[in-house]
């Protein structure tokens, strides 16, 4: 198989916990990540589940090097980038993109979507033609042309969560985190933003790490699941086999947890003493 | 449930507007039996929370009812003066939010907050509303009651504080319990232990449960009877098992499709059909040329 | 669901009165020679103490009557009004340009920038302001330089601390990363999404500055440490109408009046102005 886009070797992350943040002085750290070893291979999606607490957002924020591990190595096509500053990531940027959970925070509410879509190309030295490549942006996740002009507020959760994509779009980029994109949205409009995102990662031929606190979301569009609790992965395979063959008893625990839209009387009964 | 029993909530044709005029309630009715749980499923702007509003009494000032009526056990609400109203609605029903942290106070202990409704407005003696407590708290698995019960809301998990709300909700014996998402928040792992909860619960107890819920999962899991909402209007209503096996309207039909079930990936997670909207659309503007409200 | 359409985008008559009476004194102010009916100065001991036009003895001419030396109450309004304006822009401007900008650092950038930026307002804040601001032009000496100085010396903080609040919530919010990930450095961040979204408050702050200044400046004139006694203000016009309050309440009910409307004006305005900017955020 062909070299993976991202290796991931022995992450750690360290965050100050500022709930233990004594009156004077630094915050102890709290370990969040606790050595992670995983690929994400080139072209695919690979879903990262976990519930509160799991670590897998801070994971994703790792990915993007929003965040820097405390050790570790995160190599992004053969480089580690887990170390490198802020202005050596510059040129990455155009590479690692985001869409975030909430589209209501995500989008400045001063600026109008095309400023929002054109931010990242005006900072990537791609000026020129910024109206056409708006345009496309806007096309590309089923927005009609005349929304450039209008702000945050004209617009309902699904539509903004289509601007999140063309923003994070727009720069054709390697890479995109997809960081709980659906869980703010109503089922149908669930629906139509991963159909959407399902679509775009074939087109664009893109790697995605779509984080997410619901096994259920994740089967049809990821190659393979990454289950996190409190800081490890419990369990790494290829979708279909960790749905039809879970391996940890965790992952069997979340997936009997999820309530499936079918009558099923035993569902709620307490489990028999095993 | 014999048919001639009363009904423990009944809505008649209850429609609301804001202050614009625009209609968010359209002459929704519905009824819960005695011990029984209701499902109200719709995605939002459904109107599914401003019912379970309505029946408390805690409509924001926005919105104001125009017409319908509401009765507590045959008592129309409607037809009592407020203080009368208030101490109705006090003494049979009770909520379980959706946010355990923002439901309550954070800088009171847990277990002055729970006796707090037994004694105030139910006007229980202290050491009776206190043994009460401890035994919900029994009752909602909580092993170590005097912990808790000492704790401040955040040094409680959201698990732990959705349990502390449902022993208050039950505590003075309700005959109606209004419970808005109470498990929306929730870690699934968790949900499922307070869903199985809320179930025991009602179960013993025979309490009737208002179920204010987005996920049809839930709904499957947890009612008897379910009222499909669109834009605040009732469009299905139906028993739990029957709305399954073969769901009426489009638009339950389309909620079906687009809910994800990983065992049939390529069955669900289906976007909602234009023309299903469109209908609805349609539905909704012929329902509101043909209303007038009663005294407008 | 609903707040969005109830927070409709009324233009509220608040704004629109505050605005208007603060045009109004401001453009007396400006043409102050051209309108005022009298000599600010002219003493007249012939004509002490008219009384305003309504009542019996008033003069054509001295509308609000004349104090215990003759002057027109009503030109020596005007003529203090610019004092009072020339500081309220000045003064308000400089706090607000230093107290913005160290909040917007102190706010977004965090770490020892905020840890010195916040020890220092701390510090400020521990001063009574009007005592520091007599202390202030003390030893700048009086004058309407000093005054001004003085008053940005001291009121930065006010601009500091709310504006470092609204810049921390702002960088929380995923925007703010989401210019990273576009690949903007800190500075451009700043300037391009927090900046934006302080900018409501800055504006009503200033407004509400300006009053302050007023009043400071008012309270510097009424102790004798604003400028020069010939020249008339608000402050000193009051300070003079104390003395004779039993004769004629006028020389000091005018004054005080106008001050009382100019800075509540100013703050009315300033909550108008952000009121108005605001439905965008929901």
């Amino acid at each position: 198989m062909a070299e993976p886009l991202f290796s991931v070797r022995g992450l750690q992350v360290a965050l100050p916990d500022m709930t233990r943040k004594p009156l004077i002085g630094r915050a102890p750290l709290a370990e969040i990540l606790k050595g992670l070893d995983f690929d994400l291979p080139k072209g695919s999606v690979t879903g990262i589940v976990g519930e509160s607490g799991s670590g897998k957002s801070t994971l994703g924020r790792a990915l993007v090097r929003l965040i820097e591990p405390s050790a570790g190595a995160i190599s992004f096509e053969g480089h580690d980038i887990g170390h490198l500053s802020e202005a050596e990531l510059r040129p990455l940027r155009r590479d690692l993109q985001m869409i975030f959970q909430d589209p209501m925070s995500s989008l400045n509410p001063r600026h109008t979507i095309f400023n929002i879509i054109a931010a990242p190309l005006r900072q990537n030295g791609l000026s020129d033609g910024l109206k056409e490549r708006v345009g496309e942006a806007l096309q590309r996740v089923g927005l009609p042309q005349n929304f450039a002009g209008r702000y945050r507020h004209e617009l309902s959760g699904g539509q903004r969560q289509r601007v999140g994509i063309a923003r994070a779009l727009a720069l054709s980029p390697k890479f995109v985190l997809a960081d709980e994109i659906v869980s703010g949205l109503d089922v149908s409009t669930q629906a139509q933003i991963l159909t959407l995102l399902e679509k775009l990662a074939v087109e664009m031929g893109l790697t995605v790490a779509f984080i997410s606190h619901d096994l259920s979301v994740i089967r049809r569009l990821c190659r393979q699941v990454i289950v996190m609790r409190e800081g490890r992965i419990v369990e790494l395979s290829a979708t279909d086999a960790l749905f039809d063959n879970p391996k940890e008893t965790y992952t069997r625990d979340l997936l009997a947890a999820i309530p499936l839209p079918e009558i099923d009387a035993d569902w709620l009964r307490p489990k028999a003493p095993a | 449930m014999s048919a001639t029993a009363k009904p423990c909530l009944e809505i008649r044709s209850l429609s609301a507007v804001l202050a614009n005029g625009q209609r968010v309630l359209r002459s929704v009715s519905l009824a819960v039996q005695p011990g029984e749980v209701r499902a109200l499923v719709g995605e939002s702007g459904a109107g599914k929370t401003m019912i379970g509003k309505a029946v408390l009494g805690v409509l924001p000032k926005s919105v104001r009812i125009v017409e319908g009526e509401m009765i507590i056990e045959g008592e129309d609400l409607g037809r009592l003066d407020a203080k009368a109203r208030r101490t109705l609605i006090g003494a049979r029903t009770a909520l379980i939010p959706q946010d355990p942290l923002t439901a309550l106070n954070p800088s009171r202990r847990i277990g002055p907050q729970m006796t707090d409704r037994l004694v105030r407005i139910l006007g229980w003696s202290g050491d009776r509303a206190d043994s009460r407590i401890r035994q919900l708290l029994d009752e909602v698995q909580i092993r170590d009651p005097e912990r808790v019960l000492k704790s401040y809301p955040h040094e409680l998990s959201g698990g732990m504080r959705q349990r502390v709300l449902i022993a208050a909700a039950f505590a003075a014996e309700p005959r109606l319990i209004v419970a808005d998402e109470p498990t929306t928040a929730l870690d699934v792992t968790v949900q499922k232990q307070i869903l199985r909860l809320i179930a025991e619960l009602q179960r013993d107890h025979g309490t009737a449960i208002l179920f204010v819920t987005h996920d049809l999962g839930v709904v499957a899991k947890i009612s008897q009877k379910v009222s499909v909402l669109y834009a605040g209007k009732v469009v299905e209503e139906a028993a739990t098992v029957d709305l399954f096996a073969s769901p009426q309207h489009p638009y339950t039909r389309a909620l079906m499709l687009a809910t994800p079930r990983y065992t049939d990936p390529y069955a669900s997670l289906k976007p909602v059909d234009e023309t299903v909207l469109a209908g609805l659309a349609a539905e909704i503007a012929a329902a509101d040329q043909a209303w007038r409200p009663s005294h407008g | 669901m609903d707040k969005a359409r109830t927070s409709s985008r009324r233009t509220s008559p608040r704004l629109w009165l505050a605005g208007g009476w603060l045009l109004l004194a401001l453009l007396a102010a400006i043409l102050a020679p051209l309108v005022a009916p009298q000599d600010p100065l002219a003493q007249d001991l012939m004509l002490e103490r008219l009384p305003p036009f309504w009542l019996d003895g008033a003069e054509p001419g001295y509308w609000l009557g004349t104090d215990s030396l003759g002057r027109d109450l009503l030109s020596r309004l005007i003529f203090g009004g610019r004092i009072a304006f020339i500081v309220a822009f000045a003064a308000a401007a400089s706090a607000c340009l230093i107290g913005s900008a160290l909040g917007l650092i102190a706010g977004y950038f965090g770490g020892w920038a905020d840890r010195i930026i916040s020890r220092v307002v701390d510090i400020w804040l521990a001063f009574p302001p009007v005592l520091f601001a007599i202390l202030l032009v003390a030893v700048l000496g009086t004058g309407l330089s000093s005054v001004i100085i003085a008053i940005a010396v001291i009121d930065w903080t006010r601009f500091c601390r709310v504006i470092r609040a609204e810049a921390m919530s702002q960088a929380r919010m995923d925007y703010v990363e989401s210019a990273r990930i576009a690949g903007y450095g800190r500075m451009g961040i700043m300037l391009r999404e927090v900046l934006p979204n302080v900018l409501p408050s800055v504006v009503a702050l200033l407004s509400l500055e300006m009053g302050i200044a007023v009043i400071v400046e008012a309270i510097l004139s009424f102790v004798n440490l604003s400028i020069s006694t010939d020249d008339p203000t608000w402050g000193g016009m009051i300070a003079e109408g104390r003395l004779s309050i039993h004769q004629a309440w006028w020389v000091l009910v005018f004054p005080l009046t106008t001050l009382i409307l100019t800075v509540l004006c100013f703050s009315q305005f300033g909550e108008g102005l952000k009121a108005r900017f605001d439905p965008v955020l929901r």
